[in-house]
């Protein structure tokens, strides 16, 4: 087994690093925990926590590449596969290698469209042939399917019951080993929801999720939950394959855009004249162009370049990857200015305070001053804008995948899904669960990440409101 | 303010000519002249003759900034930079790179942009502020509380789902009106209706949201208790003295809509078959058109561009204590 690091994961491994990293510090500063505990005190802004949680921890596998080790080291020189794979496919396997002809409906046993068969008796005949990995385990689906299904439900529902039931208990834990209470006193605390922390609220999301990793783990192995697409592929693969996509889009771009944001915006409001002007000039200059055309023209020009170096990427995967880094740069760049202009009057505001000038009066360094004491005073306005901006730009991402000018057709994408599925809704019989698959996911993650940048901004600063 | 408004349309002018630089470092220099022939006239069998003659027909064979082959200014003016630029503040688009003449398609292709656009634009702003109003009047009750949550499930859901919910529920399924296309005059209304529809659907959460905080922050203020204790009815409180005073925050976002109305909504018509400015822009885009993309942006910057002192001069009639200086 050989790691793999696309230029995608190390970013965000670096992003996840430095949440980790704030994480760290804000635990041991007062002034950035107690926002921190009035989002952990509401109740809707935990249960989506939890959410976008499960969102980055599938994120987080699906980044985790390697390529196969050689099948034997003795043939062929022992050369590595071509595919990378990454450790949740590894995970989804039964899903990913589940691969059938053409269209097959949510949880079915036959496929969607008649096909000449082959009978016993060597003649041939018009009906829906039998799936080759969707229930392919039974031996009449006619009738025994739906009964498998009902008892793999209430299997999924067991094991996701019991899994809830594991997290909740080694929370009762921590807490009662943290507040010196009895085990049974906290857990009744717990359920009557006293306390500050929503516990109720975080633990039936848990509970939720669990019944949902459940029924998977039964269901999953044996049905195509979400059916299959054009090529027969796993549609709730592509779907939780999807969410890297998604994830990587809403975060790196925002990382991105941030150095370029907080530099200029501060040193344009601290210094004034004509740094300010020049700074104030290009970001007008730019966000006087509509997003979409710059977003395009940009993305147009990208495409050309990278068919005329076509040959310089090592594999499907490293070019589609690159791309992708693309998208976020030049949505990153096209989307930078607001935060800018925002931060250029914070600084413009903190300048003229007393701390500031007393700061200049005992001779500090403008640069000390920069990153000392204006910096730390603005970061809760960065920190609002990210968790803003994260959603809109998961919904970007599906738009402009949809004109041709976002990732690359070969990625997973909810974007693509959402592309494909448009051809599908105007067959007949109407082919639906590609979209909804797409849907339901992008739904989950969007409105979750919603709620919490809510949550988040009600914490940090409530007059933030006009920001968005 | 006459002043106000001819320093800002000055102002205006280093801003366009900004756009233009951006728009010609990733059109010419990031893209040659010569590849964009290649890319016209086809990858194979092209001499290098056909390539020239390609360029010198659309102006593309001179220098990109900077001509040494010429003396004084003209070092500076016969170059592709220049003679772009010039044209396009003096409104001449020229031809495409397919060749047809620019201006007399975005003549063409604006009025079904706008009649998409304008009735959305209005139906939008009656619907939300209404919307919103209404929220605010039962502020801190159970209804407000899951109107909002309604507005945000609303947020999260794509416009795409939006425009392909719509037409396979409407058109297909329904059959009430086509799925897509355009007729002139007044057949174009039925094919109108369901994309008017659909956008005014998907942008209802965020607006409602968006006015119900303003119209919130307006109704904790002291003028509104002062209102209250005067004796004067709801109703008149939140008409007379909330709209009122919200004013200024909502002509903030949306007259700075209005001009770009003109060029319409992208996304919708080329979902919707709408043979717009929003759909020429992106069969450009698709057809690896740069001198209409070109075109689009600039025109795009400039009604944004007015917008913005439109935005100013409304201030003035709303509230008469905002002078332009």
């Amino acid at each position: 087994m050989q790691p793999i690091l696309l230029k995608t994961d190390v970013l965000f491994f670096v992003l996840l690093a430095a949440a980790a990293v704030y994480a760290w510090h804000a635990r041991r500063h007062e002034h950035l925990r107690a926002p921190w505990r009035q989002v952990a005190r509401q109740p809707l802004g935990m249960a989506a926590a939890v959410v976008l949680a499960a969102y980055v921890l599938i994120a987080l596998l699906d980044s985790l590449h390697f390529r196969a080790a050689p099948a034997a080291a003795g043939q062929g020189g022992g050369a590595y596969s071509r595919d990378i794979n990454s450790v949740f496919d590894v995970l989804v396997a039964p899903l990913r290698d589940g691969v059938e002809r053409t269209y097959s409906a949510p949880f079915a046993a036959e496929a969607y469209a008649k096909e000449i068969v082959e009978l016993a008796d060597g003649s041939n005949s018009r009906a829906y042939p039998r799936l080759e990995h969707g229930g392919a385990h039974l031996r009449d689906p006619a009738s025994e399917r739906g009964p498998d299904i009902a008892a793999r439900l209430i299997g999924g529902i067991l094991i996701g019951v019991a899994l809830a039931l594991a997290v909740g208990a080694a929370v009762v834990t921590a807490c009662a080993r943290k507040a010196h209470a009895p085990w049974t006193a906290t857990a009744l605390a717990m359920l009557r929801g006293d306390g500050q922390v929503p516990w109720r609220a975080i633990l039936g999301t848990v509970l939720v999720l669990a019944l949902l990793l459940g029924c998977g783990i039964e269901l999953a192995p044996y049905y195509h939950v979400f059916g299959t697409d054009q090529v027969g592929n796993d549609v709730l693969y592509q779907a939780l394959k999807s969410i890297r996509t998604g994830l990587l889009i809403g975060t790196l771009t925002t990382l991105v855009m941030l150095p370029f944001a907080i530099v200029l915006g501060l040193v344009a409001g601290y210094f004034g004249g004509w740094v300010d002007d020049a700074i104030q000039y290009l970001y007008t200059t730019l966000s006087s162009i509509p997003g979409v055309l710059l977003v395009a023209a940009s993305a147009l020009m990208l495409e050309i370049y990278m068919s005329r170096h076509a040959d310089s990427y090592a594999s499907l995967a490293a070019r589609a990857d690159l791309r992708l880094l693309a998208l976020c740069l030049i949505l990153g760049v096209t989307t930078w200015t607001g935060l800018c202009r925002y931060l250029r009057g914070e600084a413009l505001k903190l300048r003229a305070v007393d701390f500031i000038e007393a700061a200049r009066a005992f001779g500090v360094s403008h640069g000390k001053i920069l990153t000392r004491h204006i910096l730390p005073n603005i970061m809760h306005i960065v920190m609002i804008s990210i968790v803003l901006d994260f959603s809109g730009l998961v919904l970007a991402e599906a738009v402009l995948t949809y004109i041709d000018i976002g990732v690359d057709p070969s990625m997973d994408s909810w974007g693509n899904m959402i592309n494909g599925a448009r051809l599908e809704l105007a067959r007949e019989p109407v082919v639906w669960w590609s979209l909804c698959a797409a849907f339901v996911l992008m739904f989950a993650l969007v409105l979750a990440a919603n709620i919490f940048a809510d949550a988040v901004r009600d914490a940090f600063d409530p007059r933030l409101r006009d920001m968005e | 303010m006459i002043v106000y408004v001819a320093r800002r349309v000055l102002y205006a002018l280093p801003i366009l000519l900004g756009v233009n630089v951006i728009t010609f470092v990733l059109f010419f220099v990031v893209n040659s002249p010569d590849d964009m022939a290649r890319l016209h006239l086809g990858s194979k069998h092209v001499t290098p003759q056909a390539v020239e003659n390609w360029k010198s027909e659309r102006g593309y064979d001179k220098p990109l900034l900077w001509n040494d082959t010429q003396a004084g200014s003209a070092r500076f003016t016969d170059t592709i930079f220049y003679r772009n630029t010039v044209k396009l503040f003096l409104f001449k688009f020229g031809q495409s790179d397919s060749g047809r003449d620019i201006a007399y398609d975005i003549s063409q292709r604006m009025m079904p942009s706008l009649m998409v656009t304008l009735p959305v634009f209005i139906l939008e702003l009656l619907l939300t502020i209404s919307f919103a109003l209404s929220i605010a009047v039962l502020r801190g009750t159970y209804f407000d509380t899951w109107a909002v949550v309604l507005c945000v499930a609303m947020m999260s859901v794509s416009s795409l789902f939006y425009i392909i919910g719509g037409q396979f529920l409407f058109g297909k399924v329904l059959r009430l009106v086509p799925i897509s296309g355009f007729d002139g005059g007044s057949a174009a209304l039925k094919f109108i209706v369901l994309p008017v529809l659909v956008s005014v659907i998907a942008g209802l959460g965020y607006g409602t949201r968006w006015y119900r905080t303003l119209f919130l922050e307006e109704i904790n203020r002291d003028y509104v208790r002062t209102a209250r204790a005067k004796g004067l009815s709801e109703r008149a409180v939140l008409f007379k003295h909330v709209l009122r005073n919200a004013l200024i925050p909502i002509l903030t976002g949306v007259v700075v809509i209005l001009p770009t109305l003109f060029i319409g909504n992208l996304i919708i018509e080329a979902f919707f078959g709408i043979p717009g400015l929003g759909s020429y822009t992106i069969e450009a885009i698709q057809s690896q058109d740069f001198a209409i993309v070109r075109a689009m942006v600039f025109l795009g910057s400039l009604l944004y561009i007015v917008g913005l002192i439109l935005t100013d001069i409304s201030y003035t009639l709303a509230d008469p204590r905002v002078r332009l200086e």
